[in-house]
């Protein structure tokens, strides 16, 4: 109807742009459903955490305005710090751990050869297992006596009496560790083998040429031509590590003597177990500003290199 | 002579990798096939460490029956895993086209600023925003559904496959959809019948994401659903293996694994090209 008027009243090539006009505007009406997922599930709960964090607001009854006297709890809550560093030290051992085992794989899988494609599904099996899955599957296996680990060592003779892996820290810790590796180095392996790929054929062999051994090689040219690829792989690998839950949640609960609680874990405890929801979006907020710092950090390790598109 | 040395060494180099490669593979592979395998054992075998991991007193669906009688049951846990994960792909595909091809192919206000905020949800955990959703589902009457859990999911997918389908539609040209519009299509044939079938690897690229994403997620399924009725597996699998229902039956733990697992990798199997593809897109970019 509007499109009739349009084209008795307005010159031609304004009718045009006004029918361009209404059909740009109907990516409006294909983006809406996104938005509107985005507005109810991110941003208002993300306003939320922020505006709860200053209040005292329990599961039950009225909550109340107390400014930042949730803010100022977290400064003296050692329990809250200890586990964010409990959760640091996990972090870089891990991504340490990740990166020993995945980039020999990913080197050993980079070049198309006979069954290189096999061994590559092999090793990522686990990377599409959950997490959820992956503990369970470990606490059995790490169990004292149904598990895999103790007894076959015990039977081996390896130990004189059944050894329990999860009751201290130390080899508590280190399976976690074991655990975590076998599941993701698959991943990082595949991002760390996009990156060996993109690198020109032609300048690993002018470099042969030239009479560069493996190393020298590796360190002239490997490395510097991956920097983004090994920022990324780095960047997903530490902010995965500093969420961490799952594992610690399903094989330790948090134990031995609560040494392996995470952050997430403690804000978990806070929130849903003790139900003080106003302090556990505090702990939240501090969560948030860290790793929010840390893809400000990802931005500028992933930036183009300089004289490049 | 020179040339017989060279040979062997050549081929105590491929003895050497294929070695590497193998003992690599058992070690990634073994836990998963232990498990599955120790799971055929009776209850009773089960029970003790799993050496060998066959079982050896008799093949047994045991373990797959006693899973069943916990709570409510493997299989209604399964049923809750299945909805909330189909509904997750379906959901997230249609949105996801939906926004792909808006912000690929119209001008419109906000535009950038909608694709930015989309976009930059991936910085923000989503951990950290778990309460407040809790009370946002509440007010929406969707505390304790499903329902409300494929909200979260579908939202937690949507940067990824946004940028993934909006890629796709861009690397569409303009001119197939000209003379498209040429032979009258509307909008909606546009989209369904020109578009979509050239865009088809990015939605089971997206699908595919969707679903192990949904299927495998365990903290918001853990603090969402409160009700026993409405775990899903990795939730009820988490309670079985606290002892919550009793003295921890391991046999039942390696069955409730297997089922957790084995979807996950006959999809990856089956369509790991896509997989690898949506990795590479994710780490090209």
């Amino acid at each position: 109807m509007t499109t009739i008027i349009a084209s008795t009243t307005a010159p031609p090539r304004a009718r045009k742009r006004v029918g361009a006009g209404r059909r740009q505007w109907i990516g409006l009406i294909y983006v809406a459903p996104a938005v509107a997922l985005v507005l109810v599930f991110f941003v208002i709960p993300l306003g939320m955490t922020a505006w709860m964090s200053l209040h005292n607001w329990p599961l039950m009854g009225e909550h109340a305005f107390i400014g930042l006297d949730n803010y100022w709890a977290i400064l003296r809550d050692t329990r809250f710090w200890n586990a964010l560093k409990f959760t640091g030290y996990y972090t870089v051992i891990v991504t340490i751990a990740i990166f020993a085992i995945a980039f020999p794989l990913a080197i050993f899988i980079e070049k198309p050869r006979p069954l290189t494609n096999l061994y590559r599904t092999f090793f990522f099996m686990p990377a599409v297992v959950g997490f959820a899955s992956a503990s369970l599957l470990w606490s059995w296996l790490l169990n004292v006596d149904s598990g895999l680990f103790s007894p076959a060592a015990y039977d081996l003779g390896l130990i004189d009496k059944k050894f329990n892996l999860l009751a201290t820290f130390q080899p508590a810790f280190w399976s976690i560790i074991a655990m975590v590796v076998w599941k993701v180095a698959g991943f990082t392996m595949i991002i760390l083998m996009t990156g060996l790929q993109s690198i020109p054929q032609d300048l690993q062999e002018a470099a042969v040429i030239d009479g560069a051994g493996p190393f020298a090689r590796f360190r002239a040219i490997t490395l510097p031509l991956m920097r983004r690829t090994l920022a990324l792989a780095l960047i997903l690998s530490v902010a995965g590590s500093i969420l961490a839950f799952d594992q610690f949640y399903i094989i330790l609960r948090g134990g031995p003597r609560n040494q392996t609680l995470t952050a997430v874990y403690w804000i978990f405890n806070q929130s849903f177990v003790s139900f003080k929801l106003g302090y556990g979006a505090a702990l939240s907020m501090v969560l948030l500003v860290i790793l929010v710092a840390l893809s400000l950090i990802q931005l500028w390790l992933l930036r183009k290199p300089e004289g490049l598109d | 002579m020179a040339q017989a040395i060279s040979a062997r060494g050549k081929f105590a180099a491929r003895l050497a990798r294929h070695s590497t490669g193998i003992i690599a593979s058992v070690l990634f592979v073994a836990p998963i096939v232990w498990t599955a395998l120790s799971a055929f054992k009776p209850a009773a075998e089960a029970r003790l460490p799993p050496l060998p991991p066959w079982p050896t007193t008799g093949f047994s669906l045991e373990n797959y029956a006693t899973l069943n009688s916990f709570g409510d049951g493997l299989w209604a846990s399964a049923q809750n895993s299945i909805y909330v994960s189909v509904m997750t792909v379906l959901l997230s595909v249609v949105v996801s086209v939906l926004a792909g091809y808006g912000f690929s192919r119209f001008r419109f206000p906000f535009k950038d600023l909608f694709f930015v905020l989309i976009l930059s949800t991936i910085m923000i955990p989503f951990q950290s925003i778990l309460t407040p959703i809790f009370l946002v589902l509440t007010k929406l009457g969707l505390h304790n559904t499903l329902t409300g859990l494929v909200g979260v999911y579908v939202t937690l997918q949507l940067p990824f496959s946004i940028f993934m389908m909006r890629n796709a539609f861009d690397a569409v040209p303009r001119e197939i959809e000209e003379a498209a519009r040429m032979d009258g299509a509307g909008n909606a044939t546009m989209l369904l019948r020109v578009m979509l079938p050239l865009v088809w690897p990015g939605v089971v690229t997206i699908a595919l994401f969707a679903f192990l994403g949904a299927w495998n997620e365990f903290l918001a399924a853990l603090v969402l659903m409160t009700d026993q009725s409405k775990f899903t597996l990795p939730v009820m699998m988490t309670a079985l293996q606290s002892g919550r229902f009793g003295a921890i039956d391991w046999g039942a733990v390696q069955a409730g694994v297997t089922v957790m697992m084995v979807p996950c990798l006959i999809l990856f199997l089956a369509l790991q090209r896509f997989y690898i593809r949506g990795l590479m897109a994710g780490a090209v970019k």
